[in-house]
Order: C-alpha cells, then structure tokens, then sequence
C-alpha cells in the first residue's frame, strides 16, 4: 500500500483554488455537495458529510452548551446531560469502580460471620464501612444510585434514538454527494453504456443484495447494515429487562437451609427452616405446601490413581409431595440437577456424616437415643465435628446434671500408626467416633437460640479422671462410661446427612430472556456495518460514460473498500469497463501493481505524480 | 498403585516434560526473535518521518490499492477501488515489521515464528497430556489454568499469521510474556495433579471456562497492540510536530518498525470489539451454571464481580470510542485498564480474596 500526498480529485498546484467543480453534476446533489466538500475533516465519521454522512448511528450528539436562563432550560440541559454519550461513559466507570469494594471487603449477604470478624478486628474502620454501607456494597443507597442514575440514561438515550431510528427507515437512504471522490472508498470507470441503463442496473443489483436502494438524479443511493442499529437498541433495552428481572427477584425471593438426616424429612414452613432469608415482598403467609423424606443419601470416590478421593456420584434419593393433596412421587437430587417442585427449586448443597448415639445417665435410663449430625471441617476426606447436648440427664441419685459431649467423628482411620488423627478418606471405611464429656448447666434455659454445633462452656465442667480429661476413641458398637457413674454413651452406628437450599426466585425466566436478547443484540451491533453506497453515472464531454461508485461507512467499516470492489464487479456486465483509446494495453491491466496515482484507467500509474487531474479519467471527462 | 494410576502418573510427568521443552523452544523462538530485530535496525527506512513531513500541510491523502477480482468475464481492466484515511488521524504507511525489510533479518523472522510454531506444539501437547493425566479439562487449578491461556494466545496468534494478517510484530512481545507466563506457572504456580469438587461437574463449567479463556487470550493480544498503540501514537506525534521533542533513536529504530498507530488501533478495537459478545457470553453461561449449582444465577461471588467489572470496563471501552473527546488515546488507556480487570480477575483474585470460586487452590 503506498500513498500519493493528495486527492487524485485535487487539482495540482497550477489551479489551487479548485474552482471547477465539474460542470456536470446534477442538481439533485446541490444539497449535499457543499458538505461533501468538507469531508477532509471528518472523512469516515459522517458527521460533516452533510446529509450523505447524516445518522449512520442514533449516537446523540455531543452538547456542552450552558444552558439558556430559567427552570425549564436547566431542567432541559440537565436531562441533556444525563443522556449523553460523556455522562454514559462517566455512570458505566463509576459502576465498575464501586462494585470494587464488594469484592474486598466482606459482605453480610455473603458470610456475615466474616462482617462480624472485620468489625471486631477493626473497631474504627467498621463503624465509618458500616455508615458507608461497604458491608452491603451492592444494595447500598450510593451503588443503587449510579446503576438507577446509569438506567434512568439508559433510558432517556434509548427512547429518542428509537424515534430517530425509525424515522431513518422512513425515509430514504441520503442522496449522493456531490464529489465521490471525498468518500473513504471510491472507484470510476468508463463505460459505453448508456448512463440510465447502468443506473438502473446498479439499483436492481445494489437491491438484490439487499440495500435499500432508490435513484435520485444521475445517481443511485443505497443503505444497508440497519440491523446493527436494531441490535445496539435491543441490546441497551435488553439491559433494562435484566435490570427489572433482577429487581424482580430479589424483591419476591425467598431462601432457606435444611439439613436432613436420612430418614428424616422436611415441610415448606418458616419453622422448618434452620436459616431463611426473605426479599421484601415476600409473604411468608403464601409459602406453597411441599415437602420431602429423605431416603438415602449416596455418596461414591474414587478409590485409586491421582483422582482419588474425588467424588463420583451424590445423590439424594427422596420423595416429595406437593400441593394439599399430597400424592407422593419419588425421585433424586444431584449437584447439578435440582428439584423443580411447586415454583421453588431445591439444591443439593453439601453432605456430611451423623454419628448415632445412645445416652444413659446416672439412673441408667436411656435419656438420649439418636442421630446427631456433624460438621465437616475438611471438606476433602470428611474429619467433622459436632456435639451431643442431654439436657434431660440425672445423677444416680436423681439430680438434674445435664451431659454435653464434643467431639470429632473420623469416616476412615488411619490406624494407630499412621500418627493421624484425620480421616484419610472421605467414605465410611473405618470410622471412629472420638468424644470427651462435660456436665453441669447446658445453657438451654435461657431462652436465647444456641448453635446447635457447639458447646456453651460456661456452665459446664469437663469430666476428668487422673487429672486428665476423659476422652475416648470410639468403634462402632463401643461404649464410654463416665467417671463416677455418671452414666456412658455408645456409639451404634452411622448415618449420612444432607443439607438442602430450597430457593424461590421468581423471574429467572425472564433475566435470561434478557441477558439471550443482549448477547445477540450485541453481537448484531458489533459484527453488521451499516454503510451507504453510491453509484453516478452521467455521460462525460467526449459521450461515453462515465460511472462512479463510492462507499461510506462508520469509521470501523473494515472491509468497506473489498465490498465496493465487488460490488463494482457485480455492476461490471451491465457496464463494461471501454477501451481507453491512448492508454497502454500493458499498464491498463496493472492493477496487481500497487500505483500511486489515480484510478485506472490511468494514463501512466508508474509517475508517482501528484498532478493526477489528468490521471482521473471522470475529471478530465468533464472538463 | 495400580496400573492405570501408575499410566497417570507417566502422562502427568509427560506433560511437565513437554512443557519445559517447550518453554525452552520458546526461548530459542525469543532469541531468534531478538535477532530479527537486531538485524532489522542496520535499514533506515524512516517511511514515517518521510510521510508525515511530506504531509504536514495536506488534506488527507488518498491510498490505492488493487482491487480484488471483479465479476465480469469480458473485463481485463477491473476498476481500482481508492480508500481514504480517516480524516484527523495521520496518514501515515505501517512500518515495515522487525526485520525493517533487510534480508537476514528476515530471515530471523522466519526461523522465529518456525520454532514458535514447533513451541506451540509441545506446548498443547503438554496442555493435552496433563488433561489425560487427571481425565478432565485442564482448567482445575491456576497452573493449569496458566499453561492453557498461553497455548491459545499463542494459538490464536499463529492462526492470525496463517490467515495471513499483518500481525509479526506481535511475535516478539508475545514469546517474551508467554515465557514468562510459563516460568510462573512452572516454579510459583504449580500444582500436582488434582481432583475438583462436584459442584465443577457440569458442561457449563467446560463452556464457561473454555470461553473464558479464549477471551482472556484474544484480549490480551488487544492489549498488546493498545500498549503498542500508545508508544507509536506518541512518536508519530512527535514527528507530526518537528519543532518540538523528537524521539531518540532507539525509539525512532523500534517504533519506526511497528504498524502506524492507526493501524494499531484498529487492530485493538476489533479484538476487543469481537471478544466482547464472547465475553458477554461467559457470564451468562456462568449465571446459568450458577443457577443450578447454587441455587443463584448472580450472587455478587468476588469472581462474579470482577467478571462484571471486567465487561463493564470494556463497555467503557466502546463507548469512549463512540463518543468525541475519548477517541484515541484516552480510549485506549480505558482499554488497557479493563484488560487490568481481566488479569485481577483471574490472579488477583483468586490469590488475595476468598469465596465460592476458590476451589481452584493456587
Ligand atoms: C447499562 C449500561 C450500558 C452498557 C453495558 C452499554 C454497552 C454498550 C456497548 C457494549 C456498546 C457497543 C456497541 C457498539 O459499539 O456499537 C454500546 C453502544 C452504544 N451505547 Fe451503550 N451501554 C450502556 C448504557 C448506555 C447509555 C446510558 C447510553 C446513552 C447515553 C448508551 C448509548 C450507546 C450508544 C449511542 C451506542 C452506540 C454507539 C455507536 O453508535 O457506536 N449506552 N453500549
């Protein structure tokens, strides 16, 4: 590719003033002729070409004029400001600026433990993030601010550049300008064709590949690539709708924990929950009637090679109801796969281990008899821990000692050597129960809700003999005795837990209508040019004709000049290029050759000349 | 240990063999590289300075090119098509690449991309046989994560230069962070072959991740070019205005050498303008994923909102082009900071912040 240092259309430095304007164009053009003229300065961009150049794009213009005096104008020129371009660009930097603290700072949607850590490690810190709102980033007054700011222009720019838009599909494409030879791409060629006919052979090929054509004067004018402006609108409304979907569902949400033992089962019903949060339009009054039994709980690893340990299969397998009638059906949830039941989804989130145990006391009175679920600590091969609260416990003689236990519960042992007291496997290949006992107060009276996994030590003493603390490891079927007859607890066996989300979230459905409809929307606006093609054919001074053709489009069009070159080509039967009568047969097909001058048929495209006025041959035509 | 674990083992030692060779022919592939360069200094060609004081005070000059085949069949002489530069940027030629047109230096060039391609293959190979070796994806953890995102920059680049794109400038700046990717991945990085959680066993986590990363390797060849971008457009201003600071002649030798900074430009804005829908893409099927894994399409997990953060900055990007006063260098700079995110996303992330997302292990 190389360059000439001016415009082939550009007279050379004998007539600088360029005052003649070829005689021939028509009138039809006058309009646009004048902007056609001062393309140099925004050439691809449009802007400046006048009515040719006018709304390739629905962008508003850019507008920092003060505004005239009074209420009204200010208002005006505020609304003005808000939808433009500048402040869309500064609304869409501050989202992504403030959506930065959320993900640093510890959020209580998230895990409000780690809120609580933060604000206990940093007491001045946590008090100014609390007033700030940086525990709740993203439903805080400042974030909902700039995304409902960002929307409300979103909103403003969309309306008017659909209006605006479907006025383009009104009218028709702009007539051409009056010198092609300012357009980013051009070509002109010599015909013996009679100027109507190319004319009219141009509109039905520039139709049949689907512009949007129709003729004005010596000239044809065409459009195509309105779809990018259609997918850039539906991709900005498409937000909106992903917008409402999501106010929608956080609103109308609600969500709740339950661990299951095996066996057991659950009811869709406040109490049921171990933990439930709400949007706040949710009427907890209209919760729908379901539930489900948990059957058996599967869980397979993979027991050897580099993989091993890892998980093959969970699966629930459970029955469920749903509605008043309660007709039973059965089924499985998997990690992936979630039940769809009565408008809420329900999740398989994690899995542990329930140690069953059976508790007497000092009277010998079986006071305790069941699973108790513990918690994983090591997710990969399952070493939980958890506690067994008796508050029902007696004395030999008969006095209320409350019996607390903690400790961990290990699937697979390791064996005395392996100097581990983790599990070294996440199934239940040898597992061990291992506790040590308190007595005295639980705490339970009190009335306040106490975590169910842990042990309130204030009340309790620990039980010691010989100075050291009991503590046993446990196979199945074993039993601890508690010093002083205090009573014993054996461990009977094992049975596997579930923990469950039941979640109901309302328009999801259509969050991903939304976000399918801005993806293509997107993808439309980025991958489809909009561009306008003219072609003029006019017959020059010496009676053949002459045909220009030349093309415009936004200034990322990238293959404006390979699609003018074949549409030129596909112009070429109704309009063969003519001889040229003193042109050379050797240079005339030069054109692999990259020239410096004008476009051929050119008299010597090997001058690197920048008097081209001779070289193009429409030009001299008129002349 | 078993047969099969024992096969395991071999591949998992297979692919840190192929990838230390490959690291090693990248670095071969690096020094030819810098030959090429070298050698590609001794032209003064000064195409550039020549253009931009010839056109100091014309219009916008006007390029010809050769059009492609036309359609008719009685035709000999086909009608040139004339392309006009943007008005308001320069008009200024592409440089002539590293080997500044000289002969040997060419030849370097050559024997660069040759051992890159020779590189890229035991790279993927080593990508593949560790994929064997764990019987997944090769995306379960950041070493993992590391080797794949090279192998498909590298990819990308090569297929860019067999569908014959002006991109050999790239080769240089692309061998040297893919070597110093690799090297990280190798010593800081690495991880023994390891399992994932179930929650990761789902296709939308393959479709995800997959698109995840071809986005994250064809943007980084976007930010390549923006960097690249910014010195050029600096010295072509520099030149634009003789009376003020010239470049020194490193830079002038460099620069000269690299496409025009519009050329640049354009590059970066179509990378990033192709990328953005796949990106767009990612985060839906991860929401998608999420939905059914947790029960949640968006939770505002670190991950997801970096992933937002990233899309957001690069819908900065567009719109700065599209709005007078950021075109340019402002743009690019926009540009630059949204493929920052990316990076955060993916390293800074998943080192300094906790949550749902860290199963990866470092
Ligand atoms: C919610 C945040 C927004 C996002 C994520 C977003 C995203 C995008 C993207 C990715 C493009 C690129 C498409 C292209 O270059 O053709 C674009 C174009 C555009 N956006 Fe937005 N946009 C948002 C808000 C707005 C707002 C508030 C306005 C109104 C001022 C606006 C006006 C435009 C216009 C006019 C274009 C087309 C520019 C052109 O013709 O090149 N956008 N937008």
């Amino acid at each position: 590719m190389s360059t000439t240092t001016d415009s082939p259309r550009d007279p050379d430095s004998s007539d600088a003033s360029d005052t003649g304007a070829p005689a021939g164009s028509s009138a039809s053009d006058a309009g646009a002729a004048e902007a056609g003229g001062a393309a140099e300065t925004t050439g691809a961009a449009g802007s400046d070409l006048g009515a040719a150049g006018s709304q390739l794009s629905t962008a508003p213009r850019e507008d920092i004029s003060l505004p005239s005096l009074g209420p009204v104008g200010w208002v005006r020129w505020f609304w003005r400001q808000l939808t433009s371009m500048r402040v869309a660009l500064l609304l869409l930097f501050l989202l992504s600026i403030g959506a930065i603290p959320g993900s640093l700072i510890p959020q209580t949607s998230i895990d409000p433990v780690k809120v609580e850590e933060f604000k206990a490690d940093h007491e001045t810190l946590g008090a100014l993030y609390d007033k700030l709102g940086m525990f709740h980033v993203y439903s805080s007054v400042w974030f909902s601010a700039v995304y409902l700011l960002l929307f409300i222009s979103l909103i403003g720019c969309i309306v008017p550049r659909t209006w605006q838009f479907v006025g383009q599909l009104r009218r028709r494409p702009p007539a051409a300008p009056r010198r092609l030879t300012r357009l980013p791409a051009y070509t002109t060629w010599r015909t013996d064709a009679a100027p109507d006919d190319v004319l009219a052979a141009a509109e039905r090929m520039l139709k049949k590949r689907r512009f949007r054509a129709h003729r004005a004067g010596t000239a044809v004018a065409a459009e195509k690539g309105y779809l990018r402006e259609v997918g850039n609108l539906v991709f900005h409304l498409a937000l909106i709708v992903m917008l409402v979907a999501f106010a929608v569902g956080s609103l109308w949400k609600s969500e709740g924990g339950k661990l299951i033992t095996e066996g057991d089962g659950f009811a869709n019903s406040l109490t049921q929950y171990d933990d439930f949060t709400s949007g706040a339009f949710f009427d907890t009054d209209t919760m729908e009637p379901f539930g489900f039994t948990l059957h058996k709980f599967t869980a397979t690893y993979e027991r050897t090679g580099p993989q091993k340990g890892t998980p093959r299969v969970f699966r629930a397998d459970i029955s469920y109801f749903s509605g008043a009638d309660g007709k039973e059906h059965r089924t499985s949830i998997e990690v992936n796969t979630p039940l769809d039941i009565a408008g809420s989804k329900v999740y398989l989130l994690s899995h542990g281990y329930a140690p069953q145990v059976t508790v007497k006391d000092g009277r010998g009175k079986t006071v305790y008899q069941g699973a108790v679920p513990f918690l994983p600590q090591d997710s990969k091969n399952f070493t939980s821990t958890g506690v067994v609260k008796v508050p029902g416990a007696r004395t030999k003689d008969g006095k209320p000692n409350q019996l607390g236990f903690q400790g961990f519960f290990i699937p697979t042992y390791g064996g005395k050597g392996s100097g581990s007291m983790f599990s070294q496997f996440p199934a239940l290949d040898n597992p061990r129960l291992v506790l040590t006992a308190y007595h005295g107060d639980l705490g339970l009276g009190s009335g306040l809700p106490q975590n169910v996994y842990q042990l309130k030590m204030k009340g309790l003493k620990q039980y010691q003999a010989d100075g050291r603390a009991v503590a046993q490891m446990m196979r199945a079927g074993e039993t601890m005795q508690l010093p002083g007859g205090d009573g014993s607890i054996t461990f009977d066996g094992v049975t596997p837990w579930a923990s469950f989300k039941i979640s109901h979230q309302p328009g999801n459905g259509l969050a991903l209508t939304g976000a399918v409809a801005a993806l293509l929307g997107v993808a439309g606006s980025l991958f489809i040019q909009r561009r306008r093609v003219w072609v003029r054919a006019e017959t020059g001074a010496d009676g053949v004709t002459v045909v220009e053709m030349a093309g415009l489009g936004r200034s990322e069009a990238p293959r404006l000049p390979e699609e003018l070159a074949d549409l030129a080509g596909a112009l070429a039967p109704a309009a063969p290029v003519a001889p040229v009568a003193d042109s050379d047969p050797d240079l005339g097909t030069g054109t692999e050759a990259e020239a410096d001058t004008g476009p051929l048929p050119a008299k010597n495209p090997a001058e690197p000349t920048d008097s081209d006025g001779p070289a193009d041959p429409s030009e001299g035509a008129r002349a | 240990m078993n047969i099969a674990a024992a096969a395991n083992e071999t591949l998992a030692h297979n692919s840190n063999l192929l990838v230390y060779s490959a690291m090693a022919v990248y670095t071969l592939a690096f020094l030819a590289h810098m030959a090429e360069w070298v050698f590609g200094s001794r032209s003064k060609v000064g195409r550039t300075a020549a253009a931009l004081t010839a056109h100091a005070n014309a219009p916008a000059a006007v390029t010809v090119r050769s059009t492609q085949q036309g359609g008719g069949t009685a035709v000999l002489e086909r009608p040139q098509v004339i392309t006009k530069t943007a008005a308001g940027s320069r008009d200024v030629p592409d440089g002539p690449g590293a080997a500044g047109g000289t002969e040997k230096g060419d030849l370097y060039g050559r024997i660069a991309i040759s051992l890159t391609v020779l590189a890229w293959a035991l790279h993927v190979g080593g990508v593949l046989t560790r994929a064997l070796s764990v019987q997944r994806a090769p995306w379960g953890n950041m070493y993992e994560f590391s080797t794949t995102f090279a192998a498909v920059a590298v990819g990308a680049y090569l297929l860019l230069l067999t569908l014959k794109k002006n991109i050999r400038w790239l080769g240089l700046p692309l061998v040297t962070t893919v070597l110093l990717d690799l090297g990280l991945a190798v010593s800081v990085l690495y991880t023994a072959s390891d399992q994932l959680v179930p929650a990761l066993h789902s296709y939308w986590l393959w479709i995800h991740v997959s698109c995840a990363i071809i986005s994250g390797a064809v943007l980084y060849m976007g930010a390549v070019a923006t960097v690249l971008f910014l010195f050029r457009d600096r010295y072509e201003a520099k030149l634009a205005d003789p009376a003020g600071k010239q470049p020194g002649a490193f830079a002038r030798s460099v620069l000269e050498r690299l496409p025009s900074a519009a050329s640049l430009d354009k590059f970066a804005y179509r990378i990033n303008a192709t990328v953005f829908p796949l990106w767009t893409f990612t985060i839906i099927a991860g929401a998608i994923w999420a939905e059914a894994a947790w029960g949640r399409y968006w939770g505002w997990d670190p991950k997801e909102v970096w992933t937002f953060i990233t899309w957001v900055a690069y819908a900065c990007y567009l719109h700065a082009r599209a709005t007078v006063g950021w075109k340019g260098r402002k743009a690019a700079w926009l540009g630059l900071i949204a493929f920052g995110c990316y990076l955060f996303n993916y390293y800074g992330v998943n080192i300094f912040v906790q949550g749902l997302h860290s199963y990866a292990g470092v």
